[in-house]
């Protein structure tokens, strides 16, 4: 009896959380276009998450473009078709790897910095300072830094990709000797432009999804040290499922 | 903190990156080619058919890469696809009776045009025609060739004996 109970809280605890979740991105998007209005904030919110990411995003880029490179050109070698490297390891960055890879990495760096920001800020009441100073901490603080995360995983995602397709030719053409040409060439010839706007569909959407489960997670973390805590562990846990989850619907309606 | 120039200056660059990363990849890695041209000449060749050969596929003579297809368009007076190769200026002293193939590279590989040297002492020239041509081989049709041949050859007898071995 007790378990049921238990596990009944915890259902009512997750629904909760969940519509609170929905409330408050309902908020943020009818915050955004006043917030457009504050640019330089929104600029200074891009720099934290984005411009301040982009050296692991380029840095795991071409570490996966490389072990692509081997690993398709392991494969693609037993069926002699090497010189179709170039295809596969562009549609898997753009289509899969770019999009999640990035959204994965956006959350371990900008989402959690996001989240332990807001939560010192609700835990040293600085949030609670701006609410008597007639300060909306939601128009100041919130919505910039959800905006400023929005933009910047789209064109961190870009990023990743095209590090990632130069990494993979280092290792594919450079390294073991995939003929230019063809690489290229077959590349050109199977990649369409949908391709290219599926991976970056992806990333816009996840980049909503990760920036706003970072602000909510921080803005409503308990004020205290073990909250703060808790909330950008949150933060990390669920991006990461919510991209995945995400992934495979997104995958189902657009391929 | 860092002054606010520079996080506008690194902010910008930050978004310009992003930006030449989405138009690399929408110029560079589709087959809308915008790539700066090297030194070269143009040949035409008429296939009847040229199965799965694209725009940007290697000319090769023995292998090596000498040139790259421009572009594959359809003749309607000659009921032809017409390909434009575009071959390097270094190889100008290609007989002009060499004859272009379409072959395919490895078992899954792209289609490529491949060179067979002639024995004339004339070069190709710029805008030349290549006369002796080869078709892409279409399995389809090599396929359904078999399968009709072996079908007729039974309607043709069907209540005889068994053939006797020979």
């Amino acid at each position: 009896m007790d378990l049921l109970t238990e596990l009944l809280a915890k259902l009512r605890g997750f629904l909760e959380r969940v519509g609170a979740m929905t409330r408050f991105f309902g908020q943020l998007v009818w915050l955004s276009p006043a917030a457009l209005l504050r640019f330089r904030l929104i600029v200074e919110q891009v720099y934290n998450a984005g411009a301040l990411s982009l050296v692991i995003i380029m840095t795991c880029g071409l570490f996966v473009g490389m072990v692509l490179g081997l690993q398709g050109h392991d494969l693609l070698q037993r069926f002699g078709s090497e010189d179709s490297l170039g295809t596969g390891a562009a549609l898997a960055l753009l289509k899969e790897l770019g999009p999640v890879i990035t959204a994965l990495l956006f959350a371990g760096r900008a989402g959690t910095a996001l989240a332990s920001e807001l939560g010192l800020m609700r835990a040293t009441d600085q949030l609670s300072a701006m609410e008597i100073m007639a300060v909306d901490p939601m128009k100041r603080v919130v919505v910039p830094r959800f905006l400023g995360g929005a933009i910047s995983m789209p064109l961190l995602t870009a990023v990743f990709i095209m590090v990632g397709l130069f990494g993979v030719q280092l290792v594919g053409v450079q390294l073991l000797g995939v003929d230019q040409g063809q690489f290229w060439s077959q590349m050109r010839g199977a990649v369409e432009l949908d391709d290219i706007r599926e991976g970056l569909i992806k990333g816009v959407v996840f980049g909503i999804a990760c920036s706003l489960i970072a602000v909510f997670e921080g803005y409503n973390a308990q004020p205290t040290a073990e909250g703060v805590g808790r909330a950008t562990t949150r933060t990390v846990v669920i991006s990461a499922v919510v991209t995945l989850v995400l992934d495979y619907i997104l995958t189902a309606l657009m391929l | 903190m860092r002054s606010s120039r520079a996080i506008d200056v690194s902010t910008g660059l930050f978004v310009l990156l992003g930006f030449a990363a989405i138009v690399f990849l929408v110029t560079q890695i589709t087959n809308r080619e915008f790539s700066l041209r090297s030194e070269s000449y143009r040949l035409q060749a008429q296939f009847e058919n040229v199965g799965g050969l694209k725009a940007g596929a290697p000319v090769s003579m023995a292998g090596v890469t000498i040139g790259r297809v421009e572009s594959i368009g359809y003749d309607m007076d000659l009921f032809k696809a017409v390909a434009t190769l575009r071959i390097d200026s270094r190889y100008d002293q290609i007989p002009n009776d060499s004859d272009a193939s379409i072959l395919t590279a490895g078992l899954l590989g792209g289609q490529y045009v491949g060179i067979t040297p002639g024995g004339s002492d004339e070069p190709f020239r710029d805008g030349d025609q290549v006369e002796f041509v080869q078709d892409a081989i279409v399995l389809e049709n090599l396929i359904s060739k078999y399968l009709f041949s072996q079908a007729g050859s039974r309607d043709e007898a069907p209540d005889a004996a068994p053939a006797p071995q020979e």
